[in-house]
């Protein structure tokens, strides 16, 4: 049994301000039925103050206390001060998380980021960050690892499971998330930071190995290059999770796909878009290249 | 938690009978000889062995020199196994199924990383194994198949005469882990084409550290635990006699009672069964409700999470398991109802209660009334409850994205 404090037990006990909150004007959702949590927070912002805020949670006992304590702490915040509001502070608030469930903590605070983001009109960004995907089975990105890292003062693999539950499932990125945790460490993290870097002086090469091509394709080369990658990274890739892609059209730049097998119900087809398929199709054809699922 | 204690969680661990602890505790106090030594004293303790052996082998069908006693039924899972490919040591071929006890899953994943090939047999979606997948997975190298005989999960039963036949028609020798149906089906070794059988003492109304192991007799077998003479040479270490004795008197009851399994207990899972589907809407029933043990229900709640459900009905005092991930501290549902190919939408919300002859009419009330008001208290704080079924997010099939056993 989990020894939980008696804070959380109050919160899961008695949460406060659940359910949808009339006039709310920001709405920040993470997580999904899948992966076992999922929070969908409600804000009220006037005059960028939160007024008032309530949440509607899927999840164990620390996911409900961790979303009643975060609603608890940014009533009457302005946007700013709650968006300093860490995961950490989530944690302590409820004196203190089984270590097992840091990442219900995580979900508060990117729940609160992503509705801001609602609320500046921003795109909602699935799982909040963006990045090269590294745990597929919970759709958790380099980017996201990193944060946690720095954050949180993490040095095992271990505890990044337990703050993102990237390396949870499977486990065939623990190995990955070993390796960004010693960069992080060593104060060279992977990912956004990184990528600034190198995008500054070259144009198109930001990566490693085959290099995109330098004159501008024809409609043909496109196809071409874009049915090969497909075929010959892309599809056997999908195809070992019991996946797979099917090419539907290409107009321009934009290469329209449809998932097919297990992809179609993951919870982390987004990221297999956006993280591997396009990324993917930028390295190999064309850095500009963009890649939309289209139903099919 | 204050009042009673309504403890359904019987596949878990069970409640030591009054009549099992009143047998075993002269062997805690003035009875503390060694049943090896040569005095009388010692000799007594003994004979209370003895009877234990014979208690036990009652109880499967067996004869007392085919029981082996074991601290657990995880002991007698390895002393099975081992034994087993030990003494065919060309044979490198291991079939067992992807719903087995860790006792069995992680010791064929550590004989896998020992050179073996082990094969997983797959389940469908009610947990049934299908025997032509069986019949398929044999080699010339296969040395053992081993398939549970109830499942703790799902309390799906296997069918164990037919595998034993398929293995002896193959000259391969079968094992199975029967902690969970000693005691609550009537059994009978000596028509049961089964080599090994593992079974566990806190399983059936004994304390906790004591199992045994039946081999049938000529089945080759290969100490586990080497040292002492006792057991025949066939498990060194003392004997735990108070715990020994008990597991005798206990399997004696279980013989007694085994009739109540199959109509009072049965009775009692089945008005559960039908009152909770009745009185929760998105509720499925996880096994096979046609072969199952007559103690287990598993049932699934969509939109809510199992811990949530636990530590709810713990305010109850209501005692119950749940499959969900976070009950177990993994971040995923429990290898069975993956296997089973549950929706990760309603794996999450798997409850299971396991009852017992203590449990009464009364309890089941109580269960009854409480869980349909959780479940709606859950629903409501879950962001899910109100969008229609095409607009659920990640709903209506699992991720299955690089998740294997």
């Amino acid at each position: 049994m989990w020894d939980y404090t008696d804070k959380v037990r109050e919160h899961f006990l008695n949460p406060r301000n659940v359910g949808e909150l009339p006039g709310a004007n920001a709405v920040g959702e993470v997580g999904s039925l899948a992966c076992g949590d999922a929070l969908k927070l409600f804000l009220k912002i006037e005059d960028g103050r939160i007024v008032d805020a309530s949440f509607q949670t899927f999840g164990c006992a620390s996911a409900i206390a961790s979303s009643s304590a975060l609603t608890e702490m940014i009533k009457g915040k302005t946007v700013d001060e709650a968006l300093a509001v860490t995961n950490k502070d989530i944690a302590a608030f409820l004196g203190g998380l089984p270590k097992e469930k840091m990442h219900c903590s995580v979900m508060g605070q990117e729940a609160l980021e992503a509705a801001v983001r609602s609320w500046r009109g921003e795109p909602p960004v699935p799982h909040t960050h963006e990045g090269r995907l590294v745990c597929k089975c919970f759709g958790v990105t380099e980017d996201q690892i990193v944060k946690a890292i720095q954050e949180n003062g993490l040095t095992t693999a271990e505890e990044v499971t337990n703050y993102t539950k990237a390396g949870g499932g499977c486990g065939d990125c623990l190995e990955d998330i070993k390796e960004i945790l010693r960069l992080t460490l060593a104060g060279d993290p992977p990912g956004k930071g990184q990528e600034a870097k190198k995008a500054a002086p070259v144009l198109p090469d930001l990566r490693k190995p085959a290099a995109p091509a330098a004159a501008p394709l024809s409609n043909v080369q496109r196809m071409r290059r874009v049915m090969t990658v497909l075929d010959e990274i892309i599809r056997p890739r999908l195809q070992q999770d019991g996946g797979d892609i099917e090419l539907v059209d290409i107009e321009g730049k934009t290469v329209s796909v449809a998932l097919r097998g297990m992809c179609t119900s993951c919870p982390s087809s987004r990221l297999t878009i956006e993280g591997f398929v396009q990324q993917t199709l930028q390295e190999q054809v064309e850095p500009d290249l963009i890649v939309k699922e289209v139903a099919a | 938690m204050s009042g009673p204690v309504i403890y359904m969680d019987n596949n878990a661990t069970t409640g030591v009978a009054p009549e099992v602890l009143e047998a075993m505790l002269p062997y805690l106090k003035d009875q503390y000889g060694n049943p090896s030594s040569m005095h009388s004293f010692g000799g007594g303790v003994e004979a209370a062995v003895t009877k234990a052996r014979t208690q036990v082998a009652d109880l499967l069908g067996a004869k007392p020199n085919e029981i082996v006693f074991t601290s657990c039924g995880t002991e007698s899972d390895s002393t099975a196994i081992y034994s087993a490919l030990n003494a065919q040591p060309d044979k490198k071929h291991f079939i067992t199924t992807r719903v087995e006890h860790p006792a069995v899953l992680a010791l064929g994943q550590h004989l896998e990383k020992k050179g073996y090939t082990v094969t997983y047999l797959g389940v469908d979606s009610k947990g049934r194994l299908n025997l032509d997948d069986l019949a398929a997975a044999f080699t010339k190298d296969t040395a053992l198949v081993s398939v549970m005989f109830a499942n703790n999960e799902t309390g799906n039963l296997y069918p164990i005469e037919e595998i034993g036949r398929m293995c002896r028609e193959r000259g391969v020798l079968f094992h199975t882990d029967a902690v969970q149906a000693v005691g609550k089906l009537p059994m009978n070794l000596a028509e049961l084409p089964v080599d090994y059988l593992a079974l566990s003492g806190h399983k059936l109304h004994a304390p906790k550290g004591v199992g045994a192991l039946y081999v049938r007799r000529g089945a080759p077998f290969r100490p586990f635990l080497r040292g002492g003479h006792q057991e025949r040479g066939r498990r060194a270490g003392t004997e735990a006699v108070p715990s020994i004795v008990a597991l005798g008197m206990a399997c004696e009851l279980a013989g007694r009672h085994i009739g109540d399994e199959n109509t009072k207990v049965k009775a009692l899972r089945d008005t559960l069964q039908e009152r909770l589907m009745a009185s929760i809407p998105e509720a499925i029933i996880n096994g096979d409700t046609e072969k199952r043990l007559p103690n287990t229900l598993n049932i699934s709640f969509k939109y809510v999470e199992g811990e949530a459900i636990l530590l709810l009905l713990d305010q109850y005092g209501i005692c119950a398991s749940s499959g969900s991930a976070c009950t177990s501290g993994s971040l995923e549902p429990s290898h069975v109802l993956r296997a089973m190919g549950v929706p990760f939408t309603y794996a999450h919300g798997s409850l299971r209660l396991s009852l017992c002859r203590y449990n009464t009419a009364a309890e089941v009330d109580l269960v009854t009334e409480a869980l349909p008001k959780i479940i709606t208290r859950l629903r409501e704080i879950s962001p899910y409850r109100n969008l229609p079924d095409d607009a659920q997010p990640g709903d209506g099939a699992s991720c299955s994205c690089g998740i294997e056993i």
